[in-house]
């Protein structure tokens, strides 16, 4: 049994503690927004907040979210308004694909929050979010922009 | 397991046979006949429900390249509605066989989604408008010429009375479609050729859009697959009872005559219980073969005699010998994965009467055909439901993975199934940019003119693999000259050299190749775009300047060439330390260039500053999209460059998941100033065109830095790296 707080809700999963917190969102949760891309904390695309800092959950057992609060892209927008990442990658026309988007907002709501006006450095060394169809551009645009609506 | 040619031939059948028709199909609002199969629509490609909501119909499929947004927009055009209120859906192919394939094509490949369906969509658009206004006309008892339509508001122009389509929508739907259809002309445009924004991005952007990976079924299992890692092998033998008591299992499968998989509660518990799974394979003879065995196949195709001739005028090799300089140099140009974000998965809901499949898919109807193959139900049996695609980049036209998902669903009839590869087989199981060697030779005179040129490439053909049906008769494999063409409008070598030669050596080692974003063209491009520089500098001429003398007869070539120049500066001086190379070709019936501007430290550290990229695409229906896509080409071109390469060990793949085979980050991204020239007498792709550049103009950056030609890679091999 594997108990934390989800968006905002108390879950309790019935699992195997040992499997990668991303496939308890997936497929016991229900959640399929954070994304499996490699497995391996490379791609960044299951990246989800955890206490409120960015974490790559395809590589964390859920015990290791126990009794942590848990954030994913579903929970980011508080009662439906987008949260300033979101609304700026809007702005931005961000995505293509999208399959990584859930994954690179998240990666950077976390960099926003400890980094509230992040340089260009700051977005090199903290946002290795892989993207194939290289949204980069518009990426580092809409990171700019959505710190200055702060 | 399925090649293409089995489905490619397959499709035709479906598309002959079911509807009983010759091959092609209808003018797309012909025929109404079986219309009442789907919801009440005033066309196939258009929709209004009462609220003034437009659905238009997408065909092709979207994967990121903004086509669905960008069809849409013709679409909209054409009908002068809304646009604010315009949503797409998919049809099946299903749907469209059963429809004597009322919507066409199905494929999003070669960059052809737009540029091979814009006038029926339009054509599309424009019918249901007038059937719109003619239903308006109707009731009020009044010549439809006297009407007319923007903004989904019709209008009668003597009595200013007005009306929306939606009220119309359903009277329209019973009018005959007109015949004699008039497109706009581009500069009246108002939606297309505007940088509106994409129809899909805000379900995206809160976890809400649905990949084919996230499909959920009632009662569904998921499976994990391995199939043999020697490409050609068979499967030999597995252990099944060793993990048949692992939790969540529930069966462990023969998946053709390659592969194993297993069927569990869960994917996660499918793929930790396959992990455990004792496994014997039959590698067969290609277990003896390496990167270093391909290489030499490869390497003996660049002296044999009997090669297939691509592009040919005067006498190439006598111009060489009665040269007074020779220049000859060999490049060569390794397998790259495809490393789509989201792995290959399919759904498959299987019973003795029935095959349905949600997948991603880059060619629907082939989707469709390896379902009645696989599933052994006629194709009116069976159907594909489209899904987003988490990238496709030219992998997910193929449809192996849908025929394991049906085989393996087979085995579970009633219960549907997702067979989701791992990131680990998604690499190894790849179809991978081919392999291939070049050597150029060419000839320069006492005046440091071009006299001749020979260009022997000697390597692997995607058709030999994937669809044999489209090779030459004398089995030339006509995708290898992609941008070295004598004529036609797909890939014209954009030179003028009096004595050419551009010939092939097929070699075919065994790993599978495929279609990879760009395709031939990326090789080509370096193979040709380099070594353009090599003879500039052998002729002690400025790279744009030799260029220039021999584009004279291809201005269209030159004109892109010509804007990213000055653009970029050319022939001014750069900042302190930064280098400039150039490139141009064209591909998918665009013409491209770039110019890109780099530092190169002692140490190896590549910096790349910026790439002035030009596109000549013909008609521009969104240069955001556009100004995306080329955004885009260049980090997956440029990842190739600079790290990408699948090597083969004992007939395996060796790269297995991103920390070996990486890609590019945002730290690497250069500034990318996109140009958008379209000169509007033509329609070409977007897609993949300015992929070809990047490298090519970056290499000869380097050159330009070092003095140092570099000839094969990736640069992480020659030290260069940019992180």
């Amino acid at each position: 049994m594997a108990r934390f707080t989800l968006n905002g809700q108390t879950k309790e999963v019935d699992v195997d503690p040992a499997t990668p917190l991303l496939w308890v969102l997936r497929e016991q949760v229900g959640l399929t927004g954070t994304k499996y891309g490699c497995g391996i904390a490379q791609c960044g695309a299951c990246t989800v907040h955890i206490n409120g800092e960015a974490v790559r959950s395809c590589s964390l057992p859920v015990s290791e979210a126990e009794g942590k609060q848990v954030t994913t892209i579903e929970g980011l927008a508080q009662n439906g308004v987008l949260d300033r990442v979101q609304k700026a990658w809007l702005d931005h026309d961000v995505p293509q694909c999208g399959y990584c988007q859930a994954g690179m907002i998240m990666a950077v709501a976390a960099l926003l929050r400890a980094k509230p006006k992040p340089t260009d450095a700051d977005i090199d060394a903290n946002i290795t979010n892989i993207c194939r169809c290289g949204t980069y551009q518009q990426v580092r645009a809409a990171i700019h922009a959505a710190a200055a609506s702060a | 397991m399925n090649d293409m040619p089995r489905i490619d031939r397959r499709a035709f059948l479906v598309s002959s046979t079911a509807a009983g028709l010759a091959l092609g199909f209808q003018v797309p609002f012909a025929d109404e006949a079986d219309a009442q199969a789907l919801p009440p629509e005033v066309n196939a490609w258009v929709v209004v429900q009462p609220d003034d909501t437009v659905i238009i119909r997408i065909a092709r499929s979207e994967m990121g390249q903004g086509s669905e947004t960008g069809l849409a927009q013709l679409v909209a055009e054409e009908l002068e509605c809304d646009w604010s209120k315009v949503k797409v859906e998919y049809p099946t192919p299903g749907q469209n066989v059963a429809r004597k394939r009322i919507w066409g094509d199905y494929t999003s490949t070669g960059s052809r989604s737009i540029r091979e369906s814009q006038e029926y969509v339009r054509k599309g658009g424009a019918a249901a408008r007038a059937m719109l206004i003619q239903a308006a006309a109707n009731e009020w008892k009044v010549p439809a010429s006297e009407c007319r339509a923007a903004n989904s508001v019709i209008t009668h122009g003597p009595t200013n009375r007005t009306t929306t389509f939606g009220k119309v929508a359903e009277a329209a739907a019973k009018i005959e479609p007109p015949t004699d259809i008039k497109l706009k002309d581009p500069k009246d445009w108002k939606i297309a050729g505007k940088p509106v924004k994409r129809l899909d991005t805000y379900d995206k952007l809160i976890g809400k859009s649905t990949y084919s990976i996230d499909v959920k079924q009632p009662g569904m299992l998921s499976a994990a697959i391995k199939a043999s890692p020697v490409h050609g092998g068979k499967l030999k033998s597995f252990d099944a009872a060793k993990i048949a008591n692992m939790k969540g299992v529930r069966k462990v499968v023969r998946v053709g005559d390659n592969a194993v998989a297993v069927i569990g509660d869960t994917w996660y518990q499918a793929k930790t219980a396959l992990e455990a799974l004792p496994v014997e394979w039959d590698a067969g003879e290609n277990a003896k073969v390496s990167s270093a065995t391909i290489n030499e196949l490869l390497k003996g195709g660049l002296d044999a005699d009997t090669p297939f001739v691509g592009n040919k005028a005067g006498d190439a090799k006598a111009a060489i010998a009665s040269a007074a300089k020779k220049v000859e140099a060999v490049y060569a140009y390794g397998y790259q994965a495809h490393a789509c974000m989201e792995p290959l998965n399919a759904t498959v809901l299987y019973t003795p009467d029935k095959c349905e499949v949600w997948t991603s898919s880059q060619n629907g109807e082939a989707a469709l055909a390896a379902a009645s193959e696989a599933s052994g139900l006629p194709v009116g049996k069976c159907d594909v439901h489209k899904l987003l695609l988490g990238g496709g980049f030219g992998r997910r036209g193929r449809a192996d993975y849908v025929t394991q998902a049906v085989l393996v669903a087979k085995e579970m009839p009633g219960t549907p199934v997702k067979l989701l590869w791992t990131r680990e087989e998604d690499m190894t199981q790849d179809s991978y940019h081919p392999t291939t060697q070049c050597r150029l030779i060419g000839a320069l005179d006492a005046n440091n003119n071009l006299t001749g040129l020979h260009m022997r490439i000697s390597g692997q053909s995607i058709l030999a693999k994937l669809a044999p049906s489209r090779l030459g008769q004398d089995g030339r494999d006509p995708v290898t000259f992609q941008g070295l063409n004598p004529g036609g409008t797909e890939g014209v070598f954009g030179y003028s050299i009096p004595n050419l030669l551009i010939d092939h050596a097929m070699r075919n080692p065994h790993v599978t190749p495929g279609f990879w974003r760009g395709v031939n063209n990326n090789q080509n491009s370096i193979y040709v775009e380099c070594f353009m520089d090599e003879l500039a500098h052998a002729a002690g001429q400025d790279p744009l300047e030799f260029r220039r003398k021999l584009m004279a007869n291809h201005p269209k070539h030159l004109a892109v060439l010509n804007a990213v120049a000055e653009r970029a500066g050319w022939g001014k001086p750069a900042p302190q330390g930064v280098f400039r190379g150039i490139a141009q070709q064209m591909g998918y019936g665009s013409y491209v260039a770039a110019c890109a501007e780099i530092s190169l430290s002692n140490d190896g550290q590549l910096k790349l500053h910026r790439i002035v990229a030009g596109t000549d695409c013909g008609h521009a229906v969104n240069p955001a999209q556009i100004e995306r896509q080329v955004n885009g080409s260049f980090v997956y071109g440029l990842s190739a460059l600079l790290y990408g390469g699948i090597t083969i060990k004992d007939g395996r793949v060796e790269q297995e998941n991103f920390d070996s085979y990486n890609v590019m980050r945002i730290s690497e991204m250069p500034k990318v100033d996109t140009i958008i020239m379209p000169s509007g007498d033509f329609w070409g792709g977007v897609g993949e065109p300015t992929i070809f550049v990047a490298a090519p103009a970056v290499l000869n950056a380097i050159f330009a830095a070092t003095g140092k030609r570099i000839r094969t890679f990736p640069l992480s091999e020659h030290n260069i790296r940019t992180a």
